[in-house]
């Protein structure tokens, strides 16, 4: 294997130590530079030496990331970021990986390899900043688009049913599954750190405005008026509760949820408690995706929907290995020239 | 030797013979590939030299009966040089009529026919295509044969009568035994190795081994015993170069020769691939050597099995893929961008017949052009190919020793025939390979401030820095480059710079492979016949017995095909004709002519099988 150098009292990293000497070329206003900084914010907090962490990027507006990290990383090629960090990660189990991808680029031209990639659980940091929108290319609809969405490619309407990508990636038996926004910094940190920290892969989706072709799609979900109501924060083992007063909950009545008032006798020991670990909750929670502009419907949740453990594919990969060593000893390639039906002419 | 009667009749005499072509054929489940393997593997061992051509069809089990299910395995086995599977068989065992309607047209006259009678009943001579009421095997059509008729299905019943557990399907299972005995016979050997075979596979089902090797020896008993069979053959020892030999298929040499670089390199070794025929059989192979810390990834599709190579590349590991054409041209993007990351990796094609899905069991050289100009940009790599089974040792070796020692992704390029093709090999000795020198940069320089992704040394080579190296970060990508420091850079001139420095740095890779040898003939001369990859053998009979005739010609075979060998132009015009066999329809003729302005002739065959002996021999002739 290759060695590593992993000095044990590392100097005191700070953000700025993780910027690049590039020129950041996004569209002034664009929601890519928040999440930038809050990545360069918690990366000195990780305790992995700088060296140690690689950040691979598809295509689009978000890919450009790895440029302005000053850590190794790749800028691949349109979809396949994900196929590059799982043949990493199996060769190099000890780096950490970053994956830094669009909607466009994970969603739909990398659909395949992204499922893949949570179906084996390589233990990655999956990020998708999904802004709903093609921006690369100039303002064509995505595959998390709205139905109706006028764009340079629908100038009637968009035909195309969105996916949803929390309840695909749980359809993938992802391991583990949040949802973070580019205006709320601190909870953007938050959901970052519990990416890194979950052994598995971590598919976090990250609502990111893209002020020039989809300004303003995610809002209602941001914005200070409209934000206590339209979002809801998930906490592991607190109560679904919601409003500018957290006046409002969410209970489950019989297979369903419902949103209750809680001024109306009913008590916050009544509402769901949220539980990471329980994958029948997040099913329902994965589902709270409803329009916002429909009457009755539920808030947007934000956080860790659902977080479990199991076998991570490069841990599994290295055991074979050890127990085929182990079993048959390491390998002798005279032996294996050889092979076992031999003669010899004189 | 197993239990086997020794009672010969009086009238029996043993043959010696300088040179056999056999060809089992019968329906797909009929079990004629491992029949032929286990032939192959006995003549192998008695040091007879020998090449094999298996034949099967794309469907796993085609309709039963029907000329789309016939399999065949082909041996071509001699006491003198072997280099073909041969063009016409001597002896054809069919184990129905469409195996026998398929392949008689490929024996020799006087040729035997050995048939399973019983395959030959209305239903197989239906299935066959027969008119109603006509037998080939009654109606006279075969007296230019020598026909040996035996009931293969009812001796192989009856021999398993004492096995009550074992239903006629299962007992109709152990025909190809049957047949393989008979040969045995007929061909004095043993039956040593096929019965440890069986053991190997059969060991923890009794009853299933006892069957195979009562009905193996019952085959060779019925040659011995019954007197209609009086003449019995047999090959000598070929006079090959002394050493150690063993039997070796292009696929298995292939995983082997990838073995055989990672542990002399020094580097763990990732396969990420895609199954496709025929190059599925080297995912096989290498997933059973994980104690030499092979890892292999079964990824989603073919873009994701280079894509996750170029990722374990970056990683420090050699990266390896393989496919077949279609999903080369899935793996096209990919390839791009490790030609711009400037990372080893090796791209293993094994050719079938296209285009689209095509011909996937059928052998072709079609994807030459591919591999030389199918990608967007200007995008030069290596291309290097092999000329037979065994010969996918040391040229995937030669492959992922220029990967490395160039920094660069390679295309290898290998065919269904030679994949499944078996010759005896003389095998190396690890200590006798030529060393690949991997280096990594693990620090800072004198001097050095900054890691220059994109610095070169005298071979145009940028470092190989994987990360996890201190001081080291950096970043790469498949947008152009900006010289020396790897930022991404849109300028003009830079991009000519880049473009210029990519080509030249795969050019003078010619620096560093050995100068072309001309393979039999003079050096200077009428003809020169050039091939590439599989139709090696054929050229070499053909040109070997066209010498023999006082004929001025000679044959080169190259195996780099990008760069070409230093010497090649000089080569070329030291003959007044060139031809150029290729199974396709002229793609390395179409490169010589445009980088050497010589007025090269191809010679095409686009049927899925290979180029024969005597096709190529005639077509020489009318250029001498």
């Amino acid at each position: 294997m290759i060695e590593t150098a992993n000095s044990p009292v590392a100097p005191v990293l700070t953000a700025k130590d993780f910027s690049t000497d590039q020129e950041v070329r996004w569209c002034p206003g664009c929601g890519d530079y928040s999440i930038l900084a809050q990545v360069q914010k918690i990366m000195p907090g990780l305790n992995v030496p700088k060296e140690n962490i690689v950040i691979i990027s598809g295509i689009g507006c978000s890919s450009r990331f790895p440029y302005y990290m000053n850590t190794y990383g790749m800028h691949s090629i349109h979809g396949r970021a994900t196929a590059v960090a799982s043949g990493l990660k199996a060769t190099r189990p000890e780096l950490s990986v970053w994956i830094v991808s669009g909607d466009g680029d994970s969603l739909s031209i990398g659909g395949n390899h992204t499922i893949h990639l949570l179906r084996r659980n390589f233990d990655v940091n999956f990020m998708v900043f999904n802004n709903q929108i093609y921006g690369l290319t100039k303002g064509q609809y995505s595959p998390t688009s709205e139905q109706q969405k006028v764009t340079k490619s629908t100038p009637f309407g968009s035909i195309d049913h969105p996916f949803n990508p929390l309840a695909l990636a749980l359809g993938a038996d992802a391991s583990f599954i949040a949802r973070s926004m580019d205006r709320d910094p601190k909870h953007l940190q938050q959901m970052l750190v519990r990416s890194h920290l979950h052994r598995g892969a971590s598919f976090l989706e990250i609502y990111q405005n893209c002020n020039i072709f989809n300004d303003g799609a995610f809002e209602i979900f941001t914005e200070k008026s409209t934000k206590p109501t339209e979002a809801l924060f998930l906490e592991h083992g607190q109560p679904l509760v919601f409003g500018a007063q957290q006046e409002k909950g969410i209970k489950i009545d019989g297979m369903r949820p419902v949103i209750v008032d809680l001024n109306n006798g009913v008590s916050k020991d009544d509402l769901w408690i949220h539980d990471e670990k329980d994958i029948y909750k997040a099913q329902s929670l994965v589902r709270m995706f409803d329009d916002p502009s429909v009457e009755g419907h539920f808030p947007r949740p934000f956080g860790v929907f659902y977080q479990n453990e199991r076998a991570c594919y490069e841990d599994s990969m290295k055991m074979q290995l050890e127990e085929a060593i182990a079993l048959k000893g390491p390998g002798d390639l005279d032996k294996l020239l050889r092979g076992r039906e031999v003669w010899e002419i004189v | 030797m197993a239990a086997v009667k020794k009672n010969l009749p009086m009238n029996r005499r043993e043959e010696t013979l300088q040179d056999v072509v056999i060809k089992f054929a019968g329906d797909s489940g009929d079990g004629m590939q491992l029949t032929g393997q286990q032939f192959t593997n006995n003549t192998a061992m008695l040091g007879i030299d020998l090449a094999t051509f298996p034949d099967f069809p794309a469907e796993i089990r085609a309709p039963q009966g029907t000329l789309p299910g016939v399999s065949g395995f082909q041996l071509h086995f001699s006491s003198d040089k072997v280099y073909t599977p041969g063009d016409l068989c001597d002896v054809l065992v069919a184990m129905n009529a469409a195996a026998l309607k398929v392949n008689v047209k490929t024996l020799k006259p006087g040729g035997k026919i050995i048939v399973n009678t019983d395959g030959f009943d209305a239903k197989n001579l239906r299935l066959a295509n027969f008119p109603e009421g006509v037998n080939p095997l009654e109606d006279g059509s075969l007296d230019a044969y020598e026909v040996m008729r035996i009931d293969v299905t009812k001796l192989t019943r009856e021999s398993l009568k004492d096995f009550p557990d074992l239903g006629i399907k299962e007992k109709d299972r152990a025909k190809n035994m049957f047949v393989l005995g008979f040969i045995y016979w007929m061909y004095s050997r043993s039956l040593d190795n096929t019965i440890t075979f069986l053991k190997e596979k059969f060991g923890k089902k009794a009853n299933i081994l006892d069957s195979n090797i009562k009905v193996l020896q019952a085959g060779y008993n019925y040659g011995d015993t019954t007197e209609t069979f009086t003449s019995r053959y047999r090959v000598e020892k070929a006079k090959m170069s002394p050493g150690n030999y063993r039997s070796i298929m292009g696929n298995q040499a292939l995983s082997f020769g990838l073995i055989a670089a990672a542990q002399k390199s020094g580097l763990p070794m990732f396969l990420g691939t895609y199954p496709i025929t025929p190059a599925s059989d080297i995912l096989h192979d290498l997933s059973k050597y994980k104690n030499f810390g092979i890892r292999t990834f079964q990824a989603e599709d073919e873009i994701a099995g280079i894509t996750a190579s170029i990722g374990a590349a970056y990683g420090g590991s050699i990266g390896v893929t393989t496919t077949s054409g279609p999903g080369m041209a899935l793996k096209t993007e990919a390839m791009g961008l490790a030609v711009m990351l400037e990372i080893p990796l090796i791209i293993i094609n094994v050719q079938r017949g296209g285009p689209s899905t095509g011909l996937p069991t059928k052998t072709e050289q079609s994807d030459l052009m591919q591999a030389y100009y199918g990608r967007n940009g200007e995008c030069p790599m290596p291309v290097i190919s092999a000329s037979t089974p065994s010969d996918c040792f040391s040229a995937i070796y030669e492959a992922v020793r220029i990967s490395i020692e160039h920094m660069t992704p390679v295309i290898f390029l290998s065919d269904g025939y030679i994949a499944n093709g078996a010759e005896p090999w003389k095998y190396p000795q690890s200590a006798d390979l030529p060393p690949i020198n991997a280096k990594f940069k693990t620090e800072l320089g004198d001097g050095e401030l900054k890691y220059q992704p994109y610095i070169r040394d005298e071979k145009l080579v940028r470092p190989w820095a994987v990360p996890g190296t201190k001081g080291l970060e950096h970043r790469i990508g498949g947008l152009e480059k900006q010289n020396i420091t790897g930022n991404v850079n849109y300028e003009p001139e830079n991009h000519q710079t880049m473009v210029k420095i990519r080509q030249e740095k795969v050019d003078m890779i010619a620096n560093y492979i050995p100068e072309q040898q001309i393979d039999c003939g003079a050096e200077k001369g009428k003809v020169l016949v050039l091939g590439w990859g599989s139709t090696y053998g054929a050229i070499r009979s053909a040109v070997l017995h066209l010498l023999s005739e006082g004929y001025e010609v000679s044959h080169a075979h190259l195996r780099y095909q990008r760069p070409f060998p230093k010497n090649l132009g000089t080569i070329l015009r030291n003959f007044e004709t060139v031809l150029v066999p290729e199974i396709n329809n002229g793609q390395l003729v179409k490169i010589i002519r445009d980088q050497y302005l010589v007025d090269a002739k191809p010679y095409n065959k686009i049927m899925g099988i290979p180029i024969t002996r005597t096709e190529l021999i005639e077509a020489i002739r009318k250029l001498l």
